[in-house]
C-alpha cells in the first residue's frame, strides 16, 4: 500500500513538474469538483464542517499548511518560525510570524499584519461562537510588531505553537471585510460569509448555500502562472456513490471528495477507466473503547459509568486483552474499507514520528484469547457457551452509531467474541444522538451507558498532544461536568498523567515523538483500554485528465489546487 | 360563497398557529444537536459556545415566540422593504439558518426555480399523460390497453424513485451517455443550445417524477370516467344520435374531470415541497434537498420555516380545491 501510494504521488508530482513549465494562468479552462456534502458557508470560523473548511480553502489561506506527510509548509508566512530560527522564543511562550512581502488580497489591497491580528480577534471574541476557538486556546495576546510581523503570546509555554493561523481551519480573513462582523454580529454578515475576500488561487463569483459555488481565478494570486484553471465549479449534494459515478463513470466532474463506498462498488466504478481513486492515511482510527466503570442500569442515576464503581468485568486487563486478540482486523478492513483502510494497533497511527511500532494485535488468536480468559478465572461452568465467574456471566453490551459498516463490524466481532465464550448484546444509535452530547440523553458516547463502544476519532493537524491528553484522569465525563469530557473510558493512571505533563513541557521533536509513542502504548498494548481496529484513510477520485492532485489528510484536500492542471 | 371563504380563512388562522406550535415542539423535543455533525476534534466548551450563539440557551417558549415574530412580522417587513425600497424593516432580525447563518427566505427563493422547473414540469407532464390514458382505459375497459395501463401504473406506483432514478442514471448517463447525471443549477437558458441542454438535464428527473404522478392521476381519471359512462345522461346523449366523440369528450369527460381537478389541486403543494429523494439523486438541489439537509444538520429554523410554509400551502390548496369543486359542479353550494 505504502509503495503504491508513494508511487502514485511520485508520478503525479513528476507530471506536475513537467507541465508546470509551460502552463499559464487560466489556460486550462474549467475544473469541476464535487463534494457529496454541500458547503453551507465559506467561513471556517462559523462552521467546522469539512465541506465548508475545504471549499473555503480555495479562497482564503492560512499562514502555513501541512503537506501530505504532515510537514509544515509556509503559505502566507515567509517561513515557519521555530526555536532554531528565532521565531519561537526560548521559553516557548511566543511565536513571531512574518508575512511574505507584497501579498495582496483578491481586491488588490495589501495583506498586512492587521488582518492577522483581526483574525485572532474575530475568533477569540467571547460572543462569536467561533467553531475554531480551540485553535486559539492558550493565546493571550496577538499583536502587530510592524506591517508584516505578528507576535502571538501564550499564557504558558506552548511546545507546539502551530495551531492558530495554521491549516485549513484557521485561515486569515480580511479585516476590511469583516470588521463589522465581530461577536454576536458574525452570523449577520451573510455577504462576507458567502463571498470572503482571500489570497487563494480562486475567488468566489457566486455562492449558493448547500448547492454550488462558482469561482474564477484570482488575478492577484501571488504566483503569476497559477492557477492553471480559469474557472472552478464546486458542486455539492447527493451521496458518495453519485459523486464517484460522476468522476469515474460518466466523467462529468474532475474531482470527487471522500468516497466512502463499499470496496467492491468503488472497484467497479474505477473499472470504467475515466478516472482513478486515490487514498491517503491520516490519524483517523476506528476503535473499540472499553468502559473502565460500571454502566449497570441497576446503579442509581448519576453513579452509572462513573469512577465510583469500577467495571466488574473489564477492570481486568486479561479480559480486555482477550477481547482484542479475538478480532481479525485484516478481515474487518477487507469487508468495511478496502483501499481506504489498514489494520492498526495504534491510537496514533501517524505521523511517523508519533507512530509506535506496535503490531502485536494484527494476528487473530482465538485460542490465546480463550486461554487468557481461563487464566483470568472466566470458565463456562454450566455449558451454555458463555463463560462465567462467581455467578456473573461474561456478557457485554456493545454500542455504536447507526452506519452500515459499523453494524457489519458489530456482527463480526460479536461472532468472534462468541467463539471465545463472550456473550454480546449489540446496540446502534443514530449518529446525531450518539455524538450529540446532550446530557439529558442516555445514549451519548460520552455517557457510555454500555460496556464497550465503537467509533472513530482523530486529531487536528499533526501534533497528538491534545489528543493524548484526553485520557487524563480529570477529563472523565461525569454528572458534575454535565457528562462533558474526552476521557471516554474513564482511564485513570497517575503515570500517564505525569507523562502528559512532561509532553507539555517538551519542545524538541524527537523527544516529543518518544513520549507520544509511550503514551500510545500505555493506552493500547500495555492496557487494552483502547482497542484500535482500523486506520481509516481517505479515498477521493480524480479524472485521468486532471493532474497535480496530491491527496492530503493533514490539511484541506484542496490544499494545492493552485498546482492542479489539465493533463494534455 | 364569499361568506364561506371568509369563514374558512378565519378558521385557518388558529389551525396554522396550532400547526406551527406542533412543529416547533416536535422539532425541539426530538433528540438532536446542531453541533453533532461537527468533527469530534471540536472540544465541548466550543460546542457549548456555539449553541449559545445560536440562541439555544433561551427557554423554549421564548424561542417559539421569537420565531413567530421573525416569521410573521420581520420577514413580511423585509420583503416589503426589498420590493418597494422603503426601509421600514430596519435591523429587525430575520429567520436565520443555523447552517449557513443567512436568511432562510433568501435560500428558499434561490431554490424555488429549480424545484418549479423540475417538480412542476413533471406534474404537468404527468397530468398530460395521465388524462388520455385514464380516458382510453375507461372507455375500453378490460382491453389490452387497459390491462397494460393498469400494470404500468401499478409498477409506477410501487417502484420508488430511489430505484427508478438510479436505474435511469445507470442506463442513460453511464451506459448511453445521453443525459448528464448531475443537474447544473447555475445553467441559464439564453439561446437554443442552452435550452436544449436545459431539456437534456431535465429529462431524467422529470420522467422519474412524472411516472409517479401519471400512475396516481390516471387511476383517478379512469375510475371517474367509469362512474360517468354508466349514467343515464350518457344513454340519453347516445340516444339522441350524438357521435361517440361528442359523448365521451364533451359530456362524460367534463363531468369526470370534476373530482380529478380537486385531486390535482390538492397535489400542488407537493410541488413546492419538492421531491426529496429525486432531487437528491439528480443533485437538483431544490426545496426537497434543502429540507433534508437541514434535517440532517439539525437546522431548526430552516426545517421549521419550510414545514410551516408547506402547512400554509396545504391549507390554502385545500380551500382552493373546495371552492373549485363548488364552481365546477353547480349542484354543490356551501351557503
Amino acid at each position: 500500500m505504502k509503495t503504491l501510494k508513494s508511487l502514485l504521488i511520485g508520478t503525479v508530482a513528476a507530471a506536475a513538474v513537467t507541465s508546470a513549465a509551460y502552463a499559464e494562468r487560466g489556460s486550462d479552462g474549467e475544473v469541476k469538483i464535487i463534494y457529496w456534502q454541500a458547503p453551507s458557508i465559506l467561513n471556517p470560523y462559523l462552521s467546522s464542517g469539512t465541506k465548508d473548511i475545504e471549499s473555503a480553502s480555495l479562497v482564503i489561506e492560512p499562514l502555513g499548511r501541512f503537506d501530505q506527510d504532515g510537514n509544515l509548509v509556509p503559505y502566507l508566512a515567509a517561513e515557519i518560525p521555530t526555536v532554531a530560527n528565532g521565531g519561537v522564543s526560548e521559553d516557548l511562550t511566543t511565536i513571531t510570524w512574518k508575512l511574505k512581502e507584497g501579498l495582496v488580497w483578491s481586491d488588490g489591497t495589501p495583506v498586512t499584519s492587521a488582518d492577522v491580528v483581526f483574525t485572532a480577534e474575530y475568533c477569540m471574541h467571547p460572543e462569536g461562537g467561533c467553531a475554531q476557538a480551540a485553535k486559539f486556546e492558550g493565546v493571550t495576546n496577538v499583536e502587530a510588531l510592524d506591517d508584516l510581523t505578528i507576535k502571538v503570546t501564550f499564557g504558558e509555554p506552548k511546545p507546539y505553537p502551530y495551531q492558530a493561523f495554521m491549516g485549513g481551519q484557521s485561515p486569515i480573513i480580511q479585516k476590511a471585510q469583516f470588521q463589522d462582523c465581530l461577536g454576536a454580529k458574525a452570523p449577520e454578515c451573510t455577504e462576507a460569509n458567502f463571498n470572503p475576500i482571500g489570497t487563494g488561487p480562486f475567488k468566489v463569483v457566486e455562492f449558493r448555500p448547500n448547492d454550488v459555488i462558482t469561482m474564477e481565478a484570482n488575478d492577484n494570486y501571488r504566483d503569476p502562472d497559477k492557477p492553471a484553471f480559469a474557472t472552478l465549479t464546486f458542486k455539492g449534494g447527493g451521496d458518495a456513490a453519485a459523486a464517484g459515478r460522476a468522476v469515474l463513470e460518466t466523467g462529468e466532474f474532475d474531482y470527487a471528495w471522500n468516497l466512502q463506498l463499499a470496496p467492491d462498488v468503488l472497484a467497479n466504478m474505477a473499472a470504467a477507466g475515466k478516472g482513478k481513486p486515490i487514498a491517503a492515511f491520516g490519524s483517523l482510527v476506528e476503535r473499540i473503547e472499553m468502559n473502565m466503570t460500571d454502566p449497570s442500569p441497576d446503579l442509581p442515576e448519576g453513579e452509572r459509568s462513573t469512577e465510583a464503581h469500577p467495571h466488574p468485568i473489564l477492570s481486568d486487563m486479561k479480559v480486555r486483552k482477550a477481547l482484542s486478540m479475538a478480532i481479525d482486523r485484516e478481515l474487518l478492513v477487507e469487508i468495511g474499507y478496502g483501499q481506504a483502510g489498514r489494520p492498526t494497533c495504534n491510537l496514533v497511527p501517524a505521523p511517523e514520528l508519533y507512530a509506535s511500532d506496535n503490531t502485536d494485535c494484527l494476528t487473530q488468536d482465538i485460542e490465546g484469547a480463550k486461554a487468557l480468559l481461563e487464566e483470568a478465572g472466566w470458565t463456562d461452568t454450566n455449558g451454555d457457551g458463555v463463560r462465567d465467574k462467581d455467578g456473573m456471566k461474561l456478557s457485554l453490551t456493545y454500542q455504536t452509531s447507526t452506519n452500515a459498516v459499523r453494524q457489519d463490524f458489530q456482527a463480526l466481532i460479536k461472532q468472534w467474541w462468541a467463539e471465545i465464550g463472550v456473550e454480546t448484546e449489540l446496540k446502534n444509535i443514530d449518529a446525531s444522538v450518539f455524538f450529540g452530547g446532550d446530557p439529558g440523553s442516555p445514549d451519548t458516547f460520552q455517557k457510555f451507558y454500555s460496556d464497550v463502544e465503537m467509533y472513530a476519532n482523530n486529531f487536528d493537524g499533526t501534533d497528538p498532544e491534545a489528543y493524548l491528553a484526553q485520557h487524563t484522569c480529570e477529563k472523565a465525563p461525569k454528572p458534575s461536568t454535565q457528562w462533558q469530557g474526552e476521557n471516554i473510558n474513564r482511564y485513570c493512571n497517575e503515570e500517564y498523567d505525569a507523562l502528559i505533563a512532561e509532553l507539555g513541557k517538551t519542545a524538541e521533536l524527537e523527544k516529543r515523538g518518544e513520549i507520544g509513542r509511550k503514551l500510545n502504548d500505555m493506552l493500547t498494548k500495555d492496557s487494552y483500554v483502547v482497542v484500535p481496529l482500523v486506520d481509516r484513510g481517505r479515498v477521493s477520485a480524480h479524472a485521468n485528465s486532471l493532474g497535480g492532485v496530491v491527496l492530503n489528510t493533514w490539511d484541506s484536500e484542496l490544499w494545492n489546487v493552485a498546482d492542479w492542471h489539465r493533463v494534455k | 360563497m364569499l361568506n364561506y371563504i371568509i369563514r374558512r380563512l378565519l378558521i385557518a388562522v388558529p389551525t396554522l398557529l396550532f400547526i406551527s406550535l406542533a412543529i416547533f415542539l416536535l422539532l425541539d423535543l426530538a433528540p438532536g444537536d446542531p453541533t453533532a455533525q461537527m468533527p469530534l476534534t471540536v472540544p465541548p466548551e466550543v460546542r457549548e459556545k456555539i449553541r449559545l450563539a445560536l440562541g439555544l440557551g433561551e427557554p423554549i417558549h421564548v424561542r417559539y415566540l421569537l420565531w413567530l415574530k421573525q416569521f410573521l412580522i420581520n420577514e413580511p417587513l423585509h420583503i416589503f422593504s426589498d420590493s418597494t425600497g422603503w426601509d421600514i424593516a430596519g435591523d429587525s432580525q430575520r429567520v436565520i439558518s443555523w447552517q449557513t447563518r443567512s436568511p432562510v427566505f433568501d435560500i428558499i427563493v434561490q431554490r424555488l426555480p429549480q424545484t418549479m422547473w423540475v417538480v412542476g414540469m413533471s406534474y404537468v407532464v404527468g397530468i398530460l399523460i395521465a388524462i388520455p390514458i385514464g380516458i382510453i382505459s375507461a372507455y375500453r375497459q378490460y382491453s389490452w390497453f387497459d390491462q397494460t395501463g393498469t400494470f404500468v401504473t401499478m409498477v409506477g406506483y410501487s417502484v420508488p424513485p430511489f430505484f427508478t432514478g438510479v436505474l435511469v442514471i445507470v442506463i442513460f448517463s453511464v451506459q448511453l451517455g445521453w443525459f448528464p447525471s448531475i443537474y447544473d443549477t447555475t445553467h441559464r437558458v439564453v439561446d437554443w443550445d442552452t435550452f436544449v441542454f436545459q431539456l437534456r438535464q431535465m429529462v431524467m428527473p422529470v420522467m422519474v417524477l412524472a411516472l409517479q404522478t401519471t400512475a396516481q392521476i390516471s387511476r383517478f381519471m379512469r375510475a371517474s370516467m367509469l362512474d360517468n359512462l354508466n349514467q343515464d345522461y350518457v344513454r340519453t346523449a347516445r340516444g339522441k344520435g350524438m357521435t361517440e366523440k361528442v359523448v365521451v369528450l364533451i359530456h362524460v369527460l367534463r363531468n369526470s374531470l370534476i373530482p380529478v381537478i380537486t385531486v390535482i389541486a390538492l397535489g400542488v403543494p407537493g410541488i413546492f415541497g419538492g421531491a426529496i429523494i429525486t432531487e437528491q439523486i439528480f443533485k437538483v438541489n431544490g426545496i426537497g434537498q434543502l429540507l433534508i439537509t437541514a434535517i440532517y444538520a439539525y437546522d431548526i429554523p430552516m426545517v421549521q420555516t419550510l414545514t410551516f410554509i408547506f402547512a400554509v400551502l396545504i391549507v390554502t390548496f385545500n380551500l382552493i380545491a373546495d371552492v373549485l369543486y363548488g364552481m365546477l359542479d353547480p349542484r354543490i353550494r356551501y351557503d
